[in-house]
C-alpha cells in the first residue's frame, strides 16, 4: 500500500475504518493503521472535518493581503500571526500581485468589515488589504455543490 | 389483425430473455440494492467525454463510411496489435460496430446457412443463442462446470461437434461466470477448431480486465487461428462507454466485407460522436482503464472473501466484474434464492439460470458497484444467508 493510495481514500471519505480501508486497498489493516499512525505523525495528515455546505450561514471573504516581509522570517511571522486570528479559516502565501490569501468566516459583513480595519489592517507589517466576499460555493475539497442527483444505471442488465 | 399470422414465426418462438423477468420485478421495488447490473459504476473519463462533446461542436454530425472513420480504424489496429498481438488491416479487416451486440448479430448472420450448428459454452451472455436463431441456425450449448472453472472444457467441445457444425462461440472472460481460459486451453481448443474445420467468433469484450497478473491470450493470436478467428471487441466495459454503443469486430476481410454489406444496410455506421469518443479512449484513455481496472480488483477480492465467509462456495473469477457464488448448499433453487433475497433482504443478484440452464445453482452478483454498497449488500446477503441455514 502506498501512502499516496490511503491519503486518496481518506480524502474521499475520512469516516472510513482502518478495516475498511485495508478491505478497499487489499492490504492488512494492521498495516492501514501504521501506515495512518505514522502520515498523523508526520503532519502529513493534519486533520479529519466535515465539509458543510455553508453558503445559506453567515458570510465568508477572501482577502488579499499585502505585506512587507521581515529580515530573515519572510512572510512566515506575520502570516502565522494573522492565522491565529479565530476568524480566520485559510491562509495562505500566494505569488502575484499580492502576498497573502486570507479566508475569513464571520456572522455578517459589518464583522467582517470590523475584522479587517481593526485586526488584520492595522498590524505592523500589512500595508494594503481586497476583500472579496463569497456569494456561492460550486466546488469544494473536490465536492461539487450543486450538482444533479446523478444518472442511474437501469438495475439489472445483461 | 391476425397477430399469429402477422408476426414472424421465428421471433414469436424466441424465448424471452430470462433476465427481463427479473428485471421487471426489480424495478418494481424500492431501495434495492443492485448486483444485477453488467456495466461499470463508472462515468465515461471526462477526456473521452470531452472528445465527444468537441465533435458535436465542431459540427460533426454527419454519416462516416460504412466501414467507420479511418482514423478510428487505424486507432483499433493499433490498440488490437499492442494488446492482442494480432495485426489487422485497417483498411479492410476491421469494422466499427454498433457494439459487440451488433457485430454477433452480422457475424452470425454472415456465417449460418439455416441449420447450422452453432456452439457456445453456457452459462453464457444472454444473446448467443437467440442471436444463433434469429440467423437461422442451430444453438448448441456445450456446458461448462466448477470442475473447469467455467472455462470450456476441450474434451466436452469435441464430443459436442457433429458435421453441421461450423461455428464456436467464445467468451473469455466469460460473463456471467468471470472465468478464463488459460492459454494451455485455448491452445487445444484451436487444434480442435482447426481439425473441425470450425470458424471462431470470440467476444473478448472483458479482456483488459483480468486480475491474475497473467496477461489476456486471445485465440486469434495462436498459430493457424487469425484466419479462422473473428475478434469482438468493444469499448463498454474496459473504457465504461457502454452508453456510446461501439465495438468492433477483426477478422479475415472476406467475412469483414460480408458483414459490412449487412451492416450498411441496416446500421450505416456507429454514431461519428461515439467514433471520435472512442479514438481519444484508445489513445488517451488506457490510463484512466487500468485504474478501473484496479479498482474491480480490489473490489472483487473483498466480495468473494466475504461470500465464502458467509458460507456461500464462490470462486475467485480472474476476470470481467461478476462473481458466480455457488448457492447449492442451501438446497433452493437460483431463482427462489434471488427472488426471497430481493424480498427480504432488498439486494438483487441474478439467477444463474438466466444465462442457461447449468446456471442452477449459481447467482451472478456484478460488483462493479460503489464500495460502501457492496458491503451493505454483503451485510444483507450474510443475514441472509444465515436465515436459510
Ligand atoms: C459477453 C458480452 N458480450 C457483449 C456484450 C454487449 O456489448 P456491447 O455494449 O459492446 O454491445 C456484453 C454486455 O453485457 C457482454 O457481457
Amino acid at each position: 500500500m502506498t501512502e499516496e493510495a490511503l491519503l486518496k481514500i481518506l480524502e474521499t471519505d475520512a469516516r472510513l475504518s482502518d478495516q475498511q480501508i485495508a478491505d478497499r486497498l487489499g492490504v492488512s489493516v494492521a498495516e492501514v493503521a501504521a501506515e495512518r499512525a505514522t502520515l498523523e505523525q508526520e503532519g502529513r495528515i493534519v486533520g479529519y472535518q466535515t465539509i458543510v455546505n455553508d453558503d445559506g450561514e453567515g458570510v465568508s471573504a477572501f482577502i488579499e493581503v499585502k505585506c512587507t516581509p521581515e529580515r530573515g522570517g519572510g512572510f512566515d511571522r506575520l502570516a502565522e500571526r494573522i492565522s491565529r486570528f479565530d476568524e480566520v479559516r485559510s491562509c495562505y502565501l500566494m505569488s502575484g500581485g499580492f502576498d497573502l490569501l486570507v479566508q475569513v468566516d464571520a456572522a455578517d459583513l459589518l464583522s467582517v468589515a470590523r475584522f479587517v480595519s481593526e485586526k488584520l489592517a492595522s498590524l505592523p507589517g500589512v500595508l494594503s488589504t481586497a476583500t472579496h466576499f463569497r456569494l456561492k460555493t460550486y466546488k469544494l475539497n473536490g465536492l461539487h455543490f450543486t450538482e444533479e442527483p446523478s444518472h442511474q444505471r437501469i438495475s439489472v442488465a445483461p | 389483425m391476425d397477430w399469429n399470422r402477422t408476426l414472424s414465426k421465428q421471433v414469436v418462438d424466441l424465448p424471452r430473455s430470462g433476465i427481463r423477468e427479473f428485471f421487471d420485478l426489480v424495478t418494481g421495488s424500492k431501495d434495492i440494492i443492485s448486483l444485477g447490473v453488467g456495466e461499470p459504476d463508472f462515468v465515461t473519463p471526462w477526456n473521452i467525454r470531452e472528445a465527444a462533446i468537441s465533435s458535436l461542436e465542431k459540427g460533426h454530425t454527419t454519416y462516416t463510411s460504412n466501414y467507420g472513420l479511418e482514423s478510428l480504424r487505424r486507432a483499433i489496429a493499433r490498440y488490437v496489435e499492442g494488446f492482442f498481438h494480432v495485426s489487422y488491416n485497417p483498411l479492410c479487416e476491421i469494422l466499427p460496430t454498433v457494439g459487440v451486440s451488433e457485430a454477433i448479430d452480422l457475424a452470425l448472420r454472415c456465417l449460418i446457412n439455416p441449420g447450422d450448428e452453432v456452439l457456445y459454452h453456457e452459462p453464457c451472455y444472454v444473446s448467443y443463442a437467440p442471436s444463433v436463431l434469429l440467423a437461422y441456425g442451430t444453438p448448441k450449448a456445450v456446458e461448462t462446470s466448477i470442475d473447469d472453472l467455467f472455462a470450456l472444457n476441450p474434451a466436452k467441445l469435441e464430443a459436442a461437434i457433429t458435421p453441421r457444425t461450423k461455428v464456436l462461440m467464445l467468451n473469455f472472460p466469460t460473463n456471467p461466470t468471470g472465468s478464463i481460459a488459460p492459454k494451455e486451453t485455448l491452445e487445444e481448443i484451436a487444434k480442435i477448431c482447426i481439425k473441425h474445420d470450425l470458424f471462431v467468433l470470440t467476444d473478448e469484450i472483458y479482456s483488459e480486465l483480468r486480475y491474475d497478473g497473467i496477461e489476456h491470450t486471445s485465440i486469434a493470436s495462436l498459430p493457424g487461428m487469425k484466419e479462422r478467428t473473428l475478434l469482438l471487441h468493444g469499448f463498454s466495459k474496459a473504457f465504461a462507454m457502454t452508453g456510446f454503443r461501439l465495438g468492433y469486430a477483426c477478422g479475415p476481410k472476406e467475412l469483414i466485407e460480408q458483414m459490412m454489406k449487412i451492416h450498411s444496410y441496416t446500421m450505416i455506421c456507429p454514431t461519428i460522436t461515439s467514433q471520435e469518443a472512442g479514438i481519444e479512449a484508445l489513445q488517451n484513455g488506457v490510463t484512466a482503464m487500468q485504474e478501473m481496472r484496479d479498482s474491480y480488483h480490489r473490489r472483487r477480492d473483498y466480495i468473494v472473501k466475504r461470500f465464502n465467509d458467509m458460507g456461500m462456495d464462490c470462486h475467485l473469477p480472474g476476470g470481467a466484474f461478476y462473481t458466480f457464488p455457488s448457492i447449492k448448499r442451501f438446497g433452493i433453487s437460483s431463482k427462489e434464492f434471488a427472488m426471497r433475497l430481493l424480498k427480504e433482504q432488498k439486494v438483487a443478484g441474478v439467477p444463474g439460470t438466466a444465462f442457461g440452464a447449468c446456471g442452477e445453482g449459481y447467482l451472478r452478483c456484478c460488483y462493479a458497484t460503489a464500495f460502501e454498497l457492496l458491503e451493505a449488500a454483503c451485510d444483507k446477503m450474510e443475514r441472509f444467508c444465515a436465515s436459510l441455514n
